[in-house]
């Protein structure tokens, strides 16, 4: 309550109560190529305070620890004039990790939850665990890599303009709705973490897809395809792709390629690139 | 074509007018008109017309005569030639109507059923032409409260933290027009009236080309809707206001497509996906769900922007408008947008263009109501939008509680607009609505910029002198200030949404 004439009460949880950077500070140890944040009991936006805080300074490395829920991370490093940085993440970032990211590179070990890389424009995001839902939405460019499974509507509405093809990665299997909307980009389902001739989890997969290519290894129905996706076989430059995602999996996340490569792979391709061009009577 | 569809409009032509130059027949997009060499005559199809008079007022002899031709089936009240017409292309496609602009339907306006005040003997009424009269206003979220210190040297220092503000030199903001929607002639046409007259015009969800960022981005409010197009970092830190689109008073709940063969090489660059695919949004946000995902969105702008520039939340006025409106506020919105059912669009569903949502004015008198019994209402600015026709229409939204209004349909007739309602069909005589070049470079930018200009110069200068008759010198005394203003020919339960009384009263 702001003790004035609001009647329900109206508390800000981003805005209210927040420390100066000045006295955030005392919470990063930043020296001229590296910043060291404790990210415990910082609120969403002082954690991002000092993250464009240390961005300032010219570090390239940033490492953030105690890290419980806090959103945003790396949304408001946009600063055309600045070199890339690198930020690791120990351990739980919250939602909008990396949300419209400009180039930076962010690595997380532990889970991620909604909206990884949300309407990202370029970078790298690298997730040692799990990814919530909605992840890789309308990204746009840049790559994402996620360890294990990620939740609902993966890679919604990913889009991409010539050389700019953004590309996920995802360990895993996924829930409904993966790659719905799609209009562009890579998206690579491993399945490591089903047993041999399990089904993927996902329906409706590829569900009003117009664009961009879905590689999935592993099992799926066709019930568990939507209407506007078809399936493929793969030439030799879509293996090429393949393997050169995997392989980075790997060097990644420690695993083997040559194991994983050895499929099964399919590719889903969208059957229109105007999948709604015919329901309109003019 | 459809077949056994009776032409919508009747073309005339004078022949003992008609010097055959073939201006018609160039140009007509719908080809309705056909030169015959051989018998040195002009054929009609009239089927294709779709009276947009563009053929009329060229004809250098007035030749021409278009006249909407609606009284040849059987008279029907209940079923009219449009029902029976759409029936007809339903049958023949299995497809959905579609239109274009805004709703057409006898919906009461009220604007038409309110009345302004003046000032008689109590007090004065102003003359704008010799005394100040401010129209500036200031659109963001306003601090609970100032707190003044002093300084030593007895200097005042404003302690308080203040939000974002946009400063705009009139109430009048161009509502959102997408560059794919309408031509870059037009697009271009209302940055530059907007930034030469010290306001804003909206991009829409199209983006903003690249080329324009640096030289229109401090008049720009740009839009973060559901098909995400063209949203990058740059394209939000180089514009003055934010906007997230839930939805729009034309087509409320659902989204839009953008059909592939207005996706050109320009309008693929602008939006950042390949040229010739369809440009969906989807009819949801898929990060919002809720209030306290709006906020996360809300919060993920203001992050990208460093908390720097305002950000507003349009939404089509639906039936729980002012409880939404309230969680738009508290979701940490600093502008909340309202597109009434008179609303335009580019092309949408006849079914829901014409018969989904609620009129604005009921819907901005409910939601100030509710803002203000909240005691949040200066944590908002309000833009009304969707259907303002005239600067009384205007002025008198501000009355019931709007800061600014957005216009649309008032901006496109003043560049040469007739509302045929085919904006749909890309084939824009006007060169409007279409991204053909044989049609685009008939509006000139240059003369389309003056008459933009024109246009908010007369409305600001009406709303000058209705203020003064008013006895008001500042926009802001109005805002809210049902006082001034008087139902007539409304019901009870009307005047008590509009929280106005009736005219004696």
């Amino acid at each position: 309550m702001n003790g004035l004439n609001v009647k329900f009460g109206m508390r800000d949880n981003f805005l209210d109560g927040l420390m100066p950077v000045s006295k955030l500070l005392e919470y990063a140890d930043i020296n001229e190529t590296k910043a060291v944040i404790d990210a415990r009991g910082l609120k969403h936006k002082e954690l991002n305070d000092l993250l464009r805080e240390s961005l300032q300074h010219g570090v390239s490395r940033i490492v953030i620890n105690n890290v419980f829920g806090q959103r945003y991370i790396g949304t408001r490093l946009y600063d055309p004039g600045r070199e890339k940085v690198t930020i690791e993440i120990n351990n739980f970032p919250g939602n909008d990790l990396g949300a419209f990211l400009n180039g930076h590179r962010i690595i997380v070990h532990g889970n991620a939850q909604d909206g990884v890389g949300n309407t990202m424009d370029a970078g790298e995001i690298i997730v040692h665990g799990r990814a919530g839902d909605v992840a890789a939405m309308s990204m746009r460019g840049g790559r994402i890599f996620i360890r294990d499974n990620v939740g609902y509507r993966a890679a919604i509405h990913m889009k991409e303009y010539r050389d700019k093809v953004p590309v996920l990665v995802i360990g895993g299997t996924a829930q409904d709705f993966l790659g719905e909307y799609m209009a562009g980009g890579i998206l690579i389902l491993l399945g490591l973490t089903l047993q041999e001739n399990d089904l993927h989890r996902a329906n409706y997969i590829g569900t009003g897809m117009h664009g961009g290519v879905i590689y999935l290894r592993g099992h799926v129905e066709q019930h568990q395809l939507g209407r506007e996706v078809g399936i493929r076989p793969l030439d030799e430059k879509d293996k090429e792709i393949i393997r050169n995602y995997v392989v980075e999996y790997c060097r990644h996340f420690d695993a083997n390629p040559e194991e994983i490569l050895q499929g099964p792979f399919i590719k889903l391709l969208p059957v229109s690139k105007r999948p709604y061009g015919k329901i309109y009577a003019y | 074509m459809y077949s056994y569809l009776l032409p919508e409009f009747t073309v005339k032509r004078l022949e003992d007018r008609c010097i055959r130059c073939r201006v018609c027949e160039r140009q007509c997009a719908n080809q309705v008109h056909e030169y015959d060499g051989e018998l040195d005559r002009l054929f009609t199809t009239e089927e294709a017309c779709v009276g947009c008079q563009r053929c009329v007022v060229l004809c250098p002899t007035n030749a021409l005569h278009v006249q909407p031709r609606t009284a040849d089936y059987r008279p029907n009240c209940s079923w009219t030639r449009d029902k029976l017409q759409n029936l007809k292309k339903q049958a023949e496609t299995g497809g959905v109507v579609l239109t274009g602009s805004g709703n057409d339907r006898p919906y009461r306006i009220y604007w038409d059923h309110l009345v302004l005040n003046a000032s008689q003997v109590t007090n004065p009424s102003i003359d704008p032409l010799r005394e100040p009269m401010e129209l500036k206003t200031f659109l963001g979220k306003k601090p609970d409260t100032l707190q003044v210190t002093y300084d030593n040297d007895g200097l005042p220092r404003l302690e308080s933290g203040l939000h974002p503000n946009v400063p705009i030199s009139t109430p009048l903001v161009f509502s959102a027009m997408s560059l794919g929607a309408i031509s870059y002639p037009a697009y271009k046409s209302l940055a530059t009236a907007a930034r030469e007259f010290g306001t804003l015009f909206n991009t829409g969800e199209g983006g903003l080309p690249a080329h324009m960022r640096e030289e229109f981005g401090v008049s720009a409010i740009v839009q973060c809707a559901s098909g995400r197009f063209g949203v990058d970092p740059e394209y939000l830190n180089s514009a003055r206001i934010i906007e997230i689109k839930i939805g729009q008073g034309a087509k409320p709940g659902i989204g839009g497509h953008l059909p592939g063969e207005k996706v050109s090489a320009d309008i693929a660059r602008t939006r950042m996906i390949p040229q010739g695919t369809d440009a969906l949004s989807p009819a949801p946000q898929h990060d919002i769900y809720s209030i306290e995902d709006l906020s996360m969105l809300i919060y993920a702008l203001k992050e990208t922007t460093n908390y720097e520039k305002p950000v507003s939340v349009k939404i089509a006025a639906v039936h729980n408008v002012a409880a939404i409106a309230s969680g738009i506020v508290r979701a940490g919105a600093d502008i909340v947008a309202i597109d009434g059912i008179r609303g335009g669009t580019g092309a949408a569903p006849l079914a829901t263009r014409d018969n989904v949502g609620i009129p604005m004015e009921l819907a901005l008198a409910a939601v100030d109501k509710r803002l203000r019994d909240e005691g949040i209402r200066h944590k908002c600015s309000i833009l009304a939008a969707g259907g303002i026709r005239c600067s009384t229409d205007a002025i008198k939204a501000i009355a019931l509680g709007a800061d600014a209004v957005y216009i649309g349909t008032a901006a496109l007739v003043a560049m040469g607009c007739t509302l045929c309602h085919k904006c749909y069909t890309g084939k824009c005589n006007w060169g409007i609505c279409t991204q053909n070049p044989y049609l685009t470079k008939r509006l000139n930018p240059e003369i389309a910029t003056r008459k933009l200009v024109n246009l908010l110069k007369s409305w600001s200068h009406e709303i000058q002198e209705l203020l003064g008759g008013m006895g008001i010198n500042a926009i802001e005394s109005l805002r809210g200030n049902r006082d001034h203003l008087r139902g007539v020919g409304l019901e009870a339960w009307e005047l008590d949404v509009l929280g106005v009384k009736g005219a004696g009263e």
